[in-house]
């Protein structure tokens, strides 16, 4: 029995002043686990991601079709899709650096539901230590954590998550991909990140994009257990990368 | 030192005029990136919905209560100007820059047109409460007493407005707006209410600036909000696009600057000073004295 896909990207095409980034790019997301997105920089992970909460720059051209469950989610604002259960944490967190870290989740509350903050301090105790300090003044790390605690201060059918780790210290991913792996067991995530062994670590499904267009789909530890393929695909091997 | 006493107090009730005008200009900036030319049309709507209302309003009249009810149906024709071109003209275009400025400018000459067709070309004389005209000792200077009224009203609407930003939720979308529009909706907020209700603030002051700014010259002419509004935009980028305590600094500083060199000067110069501080103020901190940040 096919299980149905929390995601279903189709013929996604993007085009960004003049430049064609997605050509065609199809793949789906599980219903559960992590499913990572994967490529050199550039290939249009980052657009893709964008694409499917309807971020595309005002001067881009997005075709295709993106559903999450019955919705057809192109066409409809963002504010809509996130309400209706996509969490996003974006590439380089994008936290308000003006306001204090309690401003930053009260920002995220939605109206009509009860805001998990035992969830979030659980998860990360050092938000709610900060409450009161500026998010601009915290850590690369503790403005990664503020970000995807944002999100799960409400339910989400999906969360996409870009590059959680970039620019953290080694002891930090690992505390990232530790709260990744917990929040993956309730909901699914699509992830875009670079470090292999984050990825070894938490992703089941795989989809490898190259020049705008899908390179690879498959199981994400059969993939990192080639090492060519996983050098031809991505410009690096499996083996040279550890948390 | 009366001199001093004097020029700083009426300096500082004409920067009262350009933070009322600026501060709703500098917001809706930094949330919504529309440059507003037509902002001076809310001011001119304001001044002249509160001279109409004094001679014919049930309940309004040019002195006492009345006229806080005369100045209060002024404030609100502003606001709900504001609200009625952020919602009919500005919305379709937030896209679209150049469109944007071409329907502010056009809305702006299209609505001082309209107050000279409806009232006349000529300054009418503006109905205002007869202390007004009276002057208040202060350190030996004879200050106008509707300057300290400018300048009074100019605290409480900064104070109301630092207030609104930093303990209401539309506040703090407002604040995260100016900051990152883009995400503000990523975390699931409608960002589009937030910009009527800026447009609606912005009026609401510029409208006060009008109506207070009649009483301050003691007439009302429709060519009005468009010269107050070169200057605005001036406190707005000195101040920093989208910084409300930002315009009031930098208000402070044009108004102070104007009066003083006008004074001791010959006419004409302080206004030249301004525009040097302006490049001076670009060419040193281009994210202008507080950068974009609200409440900062």
């Amino acid at each position: 029995m096919s299980v149905e896909p929390v995601l279903a990207v189709e013929d996604l095409s993007v085009r960004i002043a003049g430049l064609h980034i997605l050509q065609g790019v199809s793949f789906t997301v599980a219903p559960t686990g992590v499913t990572v997105l994967l490529g050199r920089n550039g290939v249009g992970k980052t657009t893709t991601l964008r694409a499917i909460v309807g971020l595309t720059p005002r001067n881009g051209e997005v075709r295709g079709t993106i559903r999450m469950g019955a919705q057809t989610l192109l066409a409809r604002p963002t504010h809509r899709l996130v309400r209706g259960g996509l969490g996003y944490v974006p590439e380089d967190r994008c936290v308000f650096a003006g306001l204090t870290v309690a401003e930053n989740l009260r920002l995220a509350e939605r109206r009509g539901t009860t805001p998990a903050y035992d969830k979030v301090f659980a998860l990360f105790p050092e938000l709610d230590r900060r409450g009161r300090q500026r998010a601009g003044s915290l850590s690369g790390g503790q403005q990664q954590m503020l970000a995807i605690g944002r999100v799960l201060l409400n339910d989400n059918r999906l969360l996409l998550v870009d590059e959680p780790t970039k620019g953290l210290a080694p002891k930090v991913v690992t505390e990232v991909a530790e709260v990744l792996e917990r929040v993956a067991e309730s909901v699914p995530v699509l992830l875009v990140e670079q470090n292999l062994a984050v990825v070894r670590r938490l992703a089941r499904d795989a989809v490898v994009l190259s020049a705008g267009k899908v390179a690879w789909t498959g199981n994400a530890q059969e993939l990192l257990l080639e090492t060519a393929l996983t050098k031809s695909l991505l410009g690096v091997g499996s083996g040279e990368v550890h948390a | 030192m009366s001199a001093v006493v004097l020029l700083t107090l009426t300096g500082l009730g004409l920067a009262a005029l350009y933070f009322l005008v600026a501060s709703g200009l500098s917001l809706v900036f930094g949330l919504a990136d529309v440059l507003n030319f037509a902002h001076g049309l809310f001011l001119g709507v304001g001044a002249y919905a509160t001279w109409w209302a004094a001679a014919n309003l049930p309940g309004a009249g040019s002195d006492g209560f009345g006229f806080v009810v005369a100045v209060a149906f002024g404030v609100l024709a502003g606001a709900l100007v504001a609200v009625l071109v952020e919602l009919v003209l500005i919305r379709p275009l937030y896209t679209r820059t150049i469109e944007q400025v071409l329907v502010t400018v056009g809305l702006s000459l299209a609505g001082v047109a309209l107050l000279q067709a409806t009232w006349g070309a000529d300054a009418r004389p503006f109905p205002r409460p007869s202390w007004t005209r009276d002057v208040t000792g202060v350190l030996g200077a004879n200050v106008p007493n509707a300057g300290l009224l400018l300048i009074v009203a100019a605290a409480v609407v900064l104070g109301g407005l630092l207030a609104f930003l930093r303990w209401t939720r539309y506040g703090l979308v407002i604040r995260a707006g100016v900051e990152n529009r883009e995400m503000v909706t990523a975390l699931g907020i409608d960002v589009r209410k937030a910009f009527t209700l800026v447009f609606a603030l912005g009026g609401a002051a510029a409208a006060l600036a009008g109506a207070l700014g009649g009483v301050y010259f003691g007439t009302v002419s429709p060519g009005q909000g468009g010269s107050l509004l070169i200057f605005a935009f001036i406190v707005v980028v000195i101040g920093g696009m989208g910084s409300v305590v930002g315009s009031a600094y930098a208000a402070v500083a044009v108004g102070l600057l104007q009066q003083f060199v006008n004074y001791y000067g010959t006419s004409g110069l302080g206004d030249l000073c301004v525009v040097g501080l302006l490049a001076v103020v670009l060419l040193l901190r281009p994210q202008g004295l507080a950068g974009k940040v609200a409440t900062a």
